[in-house]
């Protein structure tokens, strides 16, 4: 096996792109990230999408992009994983440029959900769960998760407005960045007074509906040293039942341990050595589930870290550094990607107003579903 | 939900048809060709008592298509006597008197309808037990 390091990254703003389709955000995405790579083609390209077919009638999206891109003729293919999607299409990257098999290669994630109205892209979304079993009972993708969050409140004795920590953050943080979607700061009045999804799921407990892409660059180590932003230094799945009723205990996201312990092993690191984790905050208690899974808080605690001392910029472990999942905005398959670019950003000291000081590691992690596929990667600075 | 799609599992959603695994003797609710908690092969076929309690509910306010007309409605997570645990809607029962913990039973319903000349989906919902478990 390879080491593999990042040499470019590339991202187009989260936001309603009513102007611009699939194709053409995936073209903004990758020529920015070959420009910041200074290469002119690569060896592949993989796609990290879930919902093209779905909303948009178009699937085959290697293809399309890699014909789009004046690539046309590259190997490049579609990688799904519901929303973890984007980091999926990284993992196989990797194994191109870990085995040998490519040199230099594209990834790219890149969503479209603002074609399509509101009930489709929910029913879109809860293609993530069990149509049979799940999904034929009325249940949405937001109602998964309220289910998980109502039960937490009630098992641990927490109140709706001990997770507005996790909203908050998130929006001082997007506020910071260019790409966010949203870039204005929030209250914790804003959150308590926010409209009701699917209670105790309200608007600010959960991430948007939006378009965007974006894309990293892979090269192996050796013949790239001199060019690489970051190293990857842990790429680790796990996978869970897609129904949360079929889980071991529903309170605690298996797949989220699992994934996290073989990459703090693959890393040779543990959670303390972590200088930022960009967590898939897709829903407050998804922030909250996560951070105890992978280590950061006991079982029950994980809400306690929706503080700013804690997750803040400043905090014992930044979280959502450019906004995360709420505030830089959620186009599904494509922010496993983002997460990474952010990463990038962060370990080469471009995070700008929200750099963390001296971050040398950095962890990402992308969840598809509610939990049932868990990707984690850790990069390293160079 | 296409018809082949819904005769299959006609059986679990009108009479939560489950199994017995043969080695660890836990229920399992679908069916499955391998017991997920021994991995083992072998199953028997069980009925449940349609019996079990509120683990969790929500109620959903944004509908997913299909189900937009019969919004807001409560969904829960229904932990049944034997073991497993199912998603599904509450019934006859006002979602503010909905608590976790509460005995609810199975019944069949109408689930949704696919237009006014599609199938009509029915399964199971759960309401508050009327009568105590013998």
């Amino acid at each position: 096996m390879r080491d593999v390091v990042i040499i470019g990254v590339g991202q187009t703003r989260v936001e309603e792109h009513w102007g611009k389709s699939l194709r053409h955000m995936a073209h903004d995405a990758v020529m920015a990230a070959m420009k910041d790579a200074g290469i002119e083609t690569a060896d592949a390209l993989y796609v990290g999408n879930m919902l093209s077919g779905e909303l948009g009638g178009q699937e085959h999206v290697g293809a399309l992009v890699a014909d789009f891109i004046g690539l046309r003729g590259i190997e490049a293919m579609k990688v799904e994983a519901a929303c973890a999607s984007g980091a999926a299409a990284l993992r196989v990257g990797m194994f191109a440029v870990a085995s040998g098999i490519h040199d230099v290669v594209m990834v790219c994630g890149v969503e479209k959900m603002t074609d399509a109205v509101g009930d489709e892209v929910t029913s879109g979304l809860a293609t993530a769960a069990d149509q049979e079993y799940e999904v034929s009972q009325g249940i949405s993708f937001v109602g998964l998760n309220a289910l998980l969050m109502r039960r937490y409140m009630h098992q641990f004795d927490v109140k709706h407005e001990h997770f507005a920590g996790f909203a908050v953050n998130a929006h001082k943080n997007g506020a910071n960045n260019p790409n966010a979607m949203f870039q204005s700061p929030i209250k914790a009045e804003t959150y308590l007074r926010a409209s009701m999804i699917a209670d105790p799921i309200n608007l600010m407990d959960s991430s948007p509906v939006c378009d965007g892409a974006a894309c990293v660059i892979l090269a192996p180590a050796d013949g790239y040293r001199a060019r690489a932003k970051a190293h990857i230094l842990a790429s680790a799945v796990a996978t869970d039942s897609l129904a949360i009723h079929d889980r071991r205990d529903p309170l605690t996201l298996d797949a989220v341990a699992l994934s996290s312990q073989k990459a703090y092993a693959q890393a040779r690191i543990t959670p303390t050595d972590v200088d930022l984790f960009e967590v898939h905050d897709a829903f407050t208690i998804m922030a909250a589930l996560s951070l105890e899974a992978a280590g950061f808080a006991p079982r029950g605690r994980g809400v306690c870290m929706a503080v700013d001392n804690e997750i803040g910029i400043e905090g014992r472990l930044p979280i959502s550094t450019m906004g995360g999942l709420k505030s830089r905005g959620h186009p599904v398959g494509a922010t496993g990607v983002y997460q990474i670019v952010e990463v990038v950003a962060q370990l080469t000291g471009q995070a700008g107003k929200n750099q963390v000081q001296g971050a040398r590691i950095g962890m990402a992690q992308n969840i598809g579903g509610s939990g049932a596929t868990v990707i984690t990667h850790i990069l390293g600075g160079v | 939900m296409s018809i082949p799609r819904n005769w299959r599992t006609r059986q679990q959603r009108y009479s939560l048809k489950a199994e017995v695994c043969n080695t660890c003797n836990k229920h399992i609710f679908p069916p499955r060709d391998v017991c997920p908690h021994c991995a083992a092969e072998k199953q028997s076929w069980t009925n449940l008592s349609g019996q079990g309690e509120v683990f969790s509910y929500t109620t959903m306010y944004n509908a997913p298509a299909g189900f937009e007309e019969y919004a807001p409605y409560t969904m829960a997570l229904v932990k049944l006597a034997e073991g497993p645990m199912v998603t599904a809607q509450l019934t006859d029962v006002d979602a503010q008197d909905v608590k976790i913990g509460m005995p609810v039973e199975m019944v069949t319903r109408k689930l949704s309808q696919e237009g006014e000349e599609g199938q009509i989906l029915y399964g199971y919902k759960f309401r508050p037990m009327l009568r105590e478990a013998a």
